[in-house]
């Protein structure tokens, strides 16, 4: 069993018996942990963070029930969803089952950056910061299998059933994010944090002609959403006007916004070669992401933060600069405040916040000025930026100019990010 | 020690210390409000240190403030959930374009309409359920019927903040008739029939709360969509408390049911004449009280077919319950929707156009909510091990609104004769011996921690207090 399955945590459950389904709790939680059906409130243990918003404003008291248990245990939605009273806590002996000591100390769930990637891949445009991305991955990046499913392959898709898909931005807003979860049964698909895959939605297009596959990034590790099984997941926000705010309705988007479990969808690739991390255990992250391009980042994220609760893996930094327009419209903005600070360094970034001047990533980035130049300057330290086309000149440009405040040259700098594959850009 | 401060005669967080206008307005009618609350607030309670949950603020942490009030100083006041910023309307006509922070002049007579309807409606359930105190099977019990009273009687404040500021003269003198309408009074009865009725019995009390209240969920859900931003504001924060009010329902009824099921295994009966001879509610007799206030509170919603509710809709005055969650085109031109109708002695379905058939739509979501509770009671009636099952009845049946009124349906959804229909009403529909039985059981227990003979203790007390917690210091 991989030692991360073995962590403990403390799960919050809503008490089915007294619970009286009034949907204050849904309607207080800012993380859009709270969900419902005609039975039962639950809550998602993926999402919740632990803020307690939802306590004092429970009238009968029944959000109030927590279990510690080994998160390879953690109740899923659908099994809360059939209960009809909670169940008792484990008992030392189940816990030991699972591997774990019975007085083990729950910690913080896991790190869960992300947004969705609806990435066209090869951004070569007439942009001056592309001539700095990488065309290879750092030099300890793991071998990538691509194009297992597609067009020129011997399978020409592969299929895979949905096993998730909850929405994971505030109901209301104009957008909505899903998390999905797709799962590949028996068929091989191996993957890396930041390849991606394409789905191809069903039916045609106005012509006729079959719709093209759509490209996201994985938002999971390569051990899978849940670890040891053959599955990912993909973060995707319904897309429902172009990059020009005019109105469109996005194809795969709303197709895969709209899955129910047990639907299945057809799967092409997986893709990239480059966008890869490095796996030798003094290299550094830094990531960079506004709103919707965290998919991979999150990927990453969890990756290293797998390796370094299963003992293996002693260092390097994580340093994460992440834009939106406000929290609420950050998906699973709290778990990822619930990371051990010195397991990652997170900036955030709003632009709406109301009554507070626009900061975007580069702003943030500036004030860090004096740690991403010696990250800069570190052969260990890689980089990484996803998100819309319009943030990668900015974020370059700053830190052409970090480099250039710490006394570096960047044209040597910049030229040895893009030779030893330290730089990866990924917008679109 | 009560944690709440009396400083401000009217709290708020609508700035009303720099609106003179509003100030004026206000301080006139409140002691009008006070007055209205001496005459048809709880009876013979003016003495009692309540303990109460009072909102400070509209966050989690501020607005369950516990602590012990004396009721006529409840911190009555005014407050709107924060506003979102660029709002955008949602649906309708409008769709896309800004909320209005105002009035539109041409939906002026429309909005004043739903605010008073809806506005009449909390006065009236403090009226309804005055007498109640007298008759209370516990002090925990007594507790929530007053945190019940008083958050209606905020949610009347609420609603005539939103006359006073957006409505001018006209709004004000709503805001007086308010106070005096009565319910049940012939001559100047509330606007909706169901707040006539009279709540004679904690029972009544009990299904009122569940069901009648839970139709408030759903009116102020949908009102909380509305482009009208001070109303959609308010509407939420009111939503937050209107959730205790349904809590006091769900788990009395389903107390009651506890404590009967606990009697029909002691004695080894499931007759009626022996449970009642127990001094217990027999599970019929429920049946016949939930058939009563389930049609009643149906009827709340309206006609099934209404272009009053298009009008609203369209003009995007109310929304549909969780509108922001559903995935269509939130404007619904084209769209239809099944209502049912009686025809040569049928219940049969008819498509109309879905913009029309709005108020069916809030109803239908609405009884999936309402069964969702009652298979919730059937629980407590399988764990006892006991073959019975409450329902709730069809939605034709004892209709009065729409064009299932005056059709005679069974519950279970038969059309019947009228001689049928008058045969069989006693065991449909709670009789004149049902109600004088269930009114014998109710005699005041008010020591700590004991109750009465047909209501089980609650679970788990208030504010995680203990049940036998000290709810109300008399004299």
């Amino acid at each position: 069993m991989d030692m991360a399955d073995a962590a403990v945590i403390k799960q919050h459950l809503i008490d089915p018996e007294i619970c009286i389904r009034c949907n204050t709790c849904e309607a207080t939680c800012p993380v859009q942990a709270i969900t419902h059906d005609s039975r039962n409130y639950v809550v998602d243990a993926d999402k919740c963070n632990f803020c307690m918003a939802c306590i004092p404003p429970c009238p009968t008291g029944s959000i109030d029930n927590w279990r510690t248990l080994p998160r390879i245990k953690a109740y899923g939605l659908a099994e809360q969803l059939g209960w009809d009273e909670l169940p008792a806590e484990l008992s030392p002996e189940q816990m030991a089952e699972s591997g774990v000591a019975a007085d083990a100390m729950p910690v913080a769930e896991p790190a869960a950056a992300s947004a969705s990637a609806s990435a066209t891949t090869g951004s070569e445009a007439a942009f001056n910061s592309a001539q700095y991305n990488a065309t290879l991955p750092p030099w300890s990046a793991a071998h990538a299998y691509v194009n297992l499913y597609g067009p020129k392959a011997a399978e020409k898709s592969v299929t895979a059933t949905v096993t998730g898909n909850v929405r994971v931005t505030e109901v209301g807003r104009e957008y909505d994010t899903h998390h999905v979860v797709l799962d590949f049964g028996t068929m091989p698909f191996p993957v890396l944090e930041g390849q991606s895959i394409g789905i191809v939605p069903p039916g045609t297009d106005a012509g006729g002609r079959p719709h093209h596959a759509r490209q996201y990034s994985i938002a999971s590790p390569r051990n899978g959403e849940r670890p040891g099984y053959n599955n990912l997941s993909l973060t995707i926000k319904r897309v429902l006007e172009d990059h020009q705010g005019q109105p469109v309705r996005g194809v795969a988007s709303n197709y895969m916004c709209d899955l129910k479990v047990g639907d299945t969808v057809q799967v092409i690739g997986p893709f990239g070669t480059t966008f890869l991390m490095p796996n030798h255990p003094k290299s550094h992250l830094v990531m960079i992401c506004t709103g919707t391009g965290s998919a991979p980042m999150r990927a990453m994220t969890e990756w290293r933060r797998r390796l370094r609760q299963s003992g293996k893996f002693e260092g390097g930094k994580l340093m994460l600069f992440f834009g939106a327009r406000t929290k609420e419209e950050l998906p699973y903005f709290g778990p990822l405040q619930n990371l051990p600070k010195d397991f990652i360094d997170i900036n955030f970034a709003f632009s709406r916040t109301q009554g507070q001047p626009k900061r975007y990533v580069q702003h943030t980035m500036a004030e860090r000025a004096a740690d991403l130049a010696a990250l800069l300057a570190d052969p260990n330290a890689c980089f990484y930026v996803c998100g819309l086309k319009a943030m990668e000149e900015g974020v370059v440009a700053t830190l052409r100019d970090i480099a250039r405040g710490a006394g570096m040259d960047w044209d040597t700098v910049g030229a040895t990010l893009k030779r030893e594959g330290r730089l990866h850009l990924e917008t679109y | 020690m009560s944690t709440i401060s009396y400083s401000d005669k009217i709290p708020n967080n609508v700035n009303l210390s720099e609106d003179r206008t509003l100030q004026r307005a206000l301080e006139q009618w409140q002691p009008n409000y006070l007055a209205w609350w001496d005459d048809m607030g709880p009876d013979g309670s003016q003495n009692f240190d309540v303990y109460l949950r009072t909102a400070v603020s509209v966050d989690p942490q501020g607005w369950a403030q516990f602590g012990h009030v004396k009721m006529p100083d409840y911190r009555w006041g005014i407050f709107l959930n924060p506003g979102e910023k660029d709002r955008k309307i949602h649906f309708g006509d409008h769709k896309g374009e800004d909320a209005w922070q105002d009035v539109p002049g041409e939906y002026r007579a429309n909005l004043r309409r739903i605010i008073v309807t809806q506005g009449d409606t909390e006065p009236a359930s403090v009226e309804q359920q005055r007498h109640l105190g007298l008759t209370c099977p516990s002090q925990y019990d007594l507790r929530n019927l007053f945190q019940v009273n008083v958050e209606e009687g905020r949610h009347l404040w609420a609603m005539v903040y939103l006359l006073h500021k957006y409505f001018g003269r006209d709004g004000r003198e709503e805001g007086e008739a308010l106070l005096e309408r009565r319910s049940g009074n012939q001559d100047n009865p509330r606007i909706l029939q169901a707040f006539n009725e009279q709540t004679p019995d904690w029972l009544s009390f009990f299904m009122f709360t569940y069901f009648t209240d839970r139709d408030g969920k759903f009116q102020l859900c949908a009102l909380a969509e509305s482009s009208f931003d001070p109303l959609a504001r308010t509407t939420k924060f009111m939503l937050t408390e209107e959730a205790h009010h349904m809590f006091v329902g769900e788990s009395g009824i389903s107390r009651v049911i506890q404590r009967t099921c606990a009697a029909m295994n002691e004695l080894k009966t499931d007759d009626p004449k022996k449970l009642r001879e127990a001094g217990v509610i027999d599970l019929p007799t429920l049946q016949r009280y939930l058939n009563f206030h389930f049609s009643v509170t149906i009827d709340l919603f309206g006609a099934d077919e209404s272009s009053n509710a298009a009008t609203f809709y369209s003009t995007g005055l109310k929304g549909r319950y969780e509108e922001g969650k559903r995935v269509d085109d939130h404007q619904l031109r084209g769209q239809t929707y099944k209502v049912l109708q009686a025809v040569g002695g049928k219940l049969v379905e008819r498509e109309v156009p879905m913009l029309n058939a709005l108020n069916e739509v809030l109803r239908d979501d609405y009884i999936a909510d309402s069964r969702a509770g009652v298979e919730r009671w059937n629980k407590v009636i399988e764990k006892a091990g006991i073959p019975f099952r409450l329902k709730t009845p069809h939605k034709a049946f004892h209709r009065s609104i729409g064009a299932l009124s005056g059709v005679k349906v069974s519950p279970e959804g038969q059309v019947v004769s009228e001689a049928e229909w008058n045969a069989k009403v006693d065991d449909w529909l709670p009789s004149g011996s049902d109600r004088a039985f269930v009114a014998s059981l109710m005699g005041r227990v008010v020591e700590p921690g004991q109750f009465a003979n047909w209501i089980a203790p609650p679970v788990m007390g208030i504010n995680r207090q203990p049940v036998d917690f000290e709810y109300i210091r008399f004299g």
